[in-house]
């Protein structure tokens, strides 16, 4: 039986581990709230954006774009987006199951895979793991901004006009709840657009264009995409702050259950010891007197 | 008197939302001013100054560091961008992504190697502590 002082010693050391984790855990908590709030605010653009150019789309059918034609597929993109940091359970693992998953089915037709990664878990994973990564952006930080990511979307994009490849997807894990994230594949290009037909649209009418209507198509294409990459930037970051809440919550629970039996053990380490202080003394006792 | 609705906004949040007299936006081949029920436009946006004149005649402004615009009969919609754009901006910033690829690839950074160490560490740490315990055990 271990001596009372280590076994105390150790209490307390575990103990100090789950102020750690209770303080982890209520920091996620609360930087859920800001990133959900960050996830709504980044939704108005999108749906605006998608509106200008399904108006675009219908108004002008002749400036159709590279981006929204369907082609042979011989190479395809993923951009993934991973956390920076651990500590947040299975969440990364899922997403890099997924993603290993949609490579070897690609690689089953003979398509290869080019990878952008944006987090540092992911650039660490695809290090160890192999793969041909073209970009990646680490240390987004609490609030991710569109200056980060606009190079890795960039070398996408161009490889995609280029030829190079073919499809472009996106991979992230998706909010469902804060106790529910699932990783997502979505598709980026070619852009599918999109048949809202507006009753306003039914007759033919036509934007004035300054300058031309297929470069201002182009842009508002390439910032659509930025801003679906954005989402899920913000998006990945919620669900990781929902994930650590998780883990660190269960690590909490776990602390207190190895506290609860160390004490048990002390206890008893401490009654072993009174017991035979006092067996030695009634020994003792009985020597002198015996 | 006739207003027009205006959206602004950017992929990081809504900017400004509300009716409006008179619009004036720094457009790419100049800057333009919006009265309601203005033709369906569409164009770039120079880094500037949004004005917006709302109902009681009061003036607003934004800076915007570019971006684009839709202009409908009664709906003016500014994307804003965020970022500062540009040809070679873009460039840079795409250049950039790929060294940081190549060099966390090639095992250059620093800081995956700590990270990978530390990671090593742990679970070293735990082993031991589990061969410990199995040594200690009833």
């Amino acid at each position: 039986m271990a001596g009372a002082k280590e076994i105390r010693n150790k209490i307390r050391s575990v103990k100090n581990m789950q102020k750690i984790t209770s303080a982890m855990e209520k920091v996620a908590a609360s930087k859920i709230r800001k990133a959900q709030i960050q996830m709504q605010a980044s939704r108005p653009y999108a749906q605006r954006i998608r509106r200008v150019i399904g108006h675009l789309s219908h108004a002008n059918p002749d400036a159709s774009h590279p981006y929204m034609r369907e082609r042979d597929i011989e190479r395809v993109g993923f951009i993934v987006i991973s956390t920076d940091r651990g500590l947040c359970g299975g969440l990364n693992v899922n997403l890099f199951k997924t993603v290993i998953g949609e490579i070897a089915k690609w690689q089953g037709k003979k398509v290869d895979v080019d990878l952008a990664l944006i987090g540092a878990k992911s650039v660490q994973f695809f290090r160890r793991l192999g793969g041909n990564v073209v970009g990646t952006a680490t240390h987004l930080g609490d609030k991710p901004h569109i200056n980060d990511l606009i190079g890795s979307i960039k070398i996408m994009l161009d490889a995609y006009s280029e030829g190079k490849i073919d499809r472009l997807f996106l991979m992230h894990n998706e909010f469902i709840s804060a106790l529910s994230q699932r990783p997502v594949v979505e598709t980026l290009l070619p852009v599918s657009m999109i048949s809202e037909t507006d009753e306003e649209l039914q007759e033919h009418w036509d934007y004035i264009y300054e300058p031309d209507a297929r470069e201002l198509l182009e842009d508002f294409l390439m910032r659509y995409i930025e801003s679906q990459v954005y989402r899920g930037a913000v998006e990945n970051f919620a669900c990781e702050m929902a994930a650590k809440m998780v883990a660190m919550k269960s690590a909490t629970d776990n602390a207190g259950e190895i506290i609860d039996s160390l004490q048990l053990k002390y206890n008893k380490a401490r009654q072993a010891a009174i017991t035979q202080e006092i067996s030695e003394i009634v020994g003792g006792a009985a020597a002198v007197t015996g | 008197m006739a207003t027009i609705q205006v959206d602004i906004v950017s992929a990081e949040g809504e900017i400004h939302s509300g009716e409006a007299t008179m619009v004036f936006v720094p457009a790419k081949m100049g800057e333009i001013g919006i009265a309601p029920r203005h033709a369906p436009l569409l164009t770039a946006l120079n880094p500037g100054e949004v004005r917006v004149l709302d109902t009681e005649g009061k003036e607003h402004f934004f800076y915007i560091t570019g971006g684009m615009l839709e202009v409908q009969p009664h709906l003016v919609t500014v994307l804003a961008d965020t970022a500062l754009r540009g040809e070679q901006l873009d460039e840079a910033a795409a250049l950039a992504a790929q060294l940081e690829a190549e060099q966390a690839l090639e095992g250059a950074s620093e800081e995956t190697d700590i990270a990978r160490a530390q990671q090593e560490l742990a679970e070293a740490r735990a082993r031991y502590r589990a061969a410990q315990k199995l040594k200690g055990g009833r």
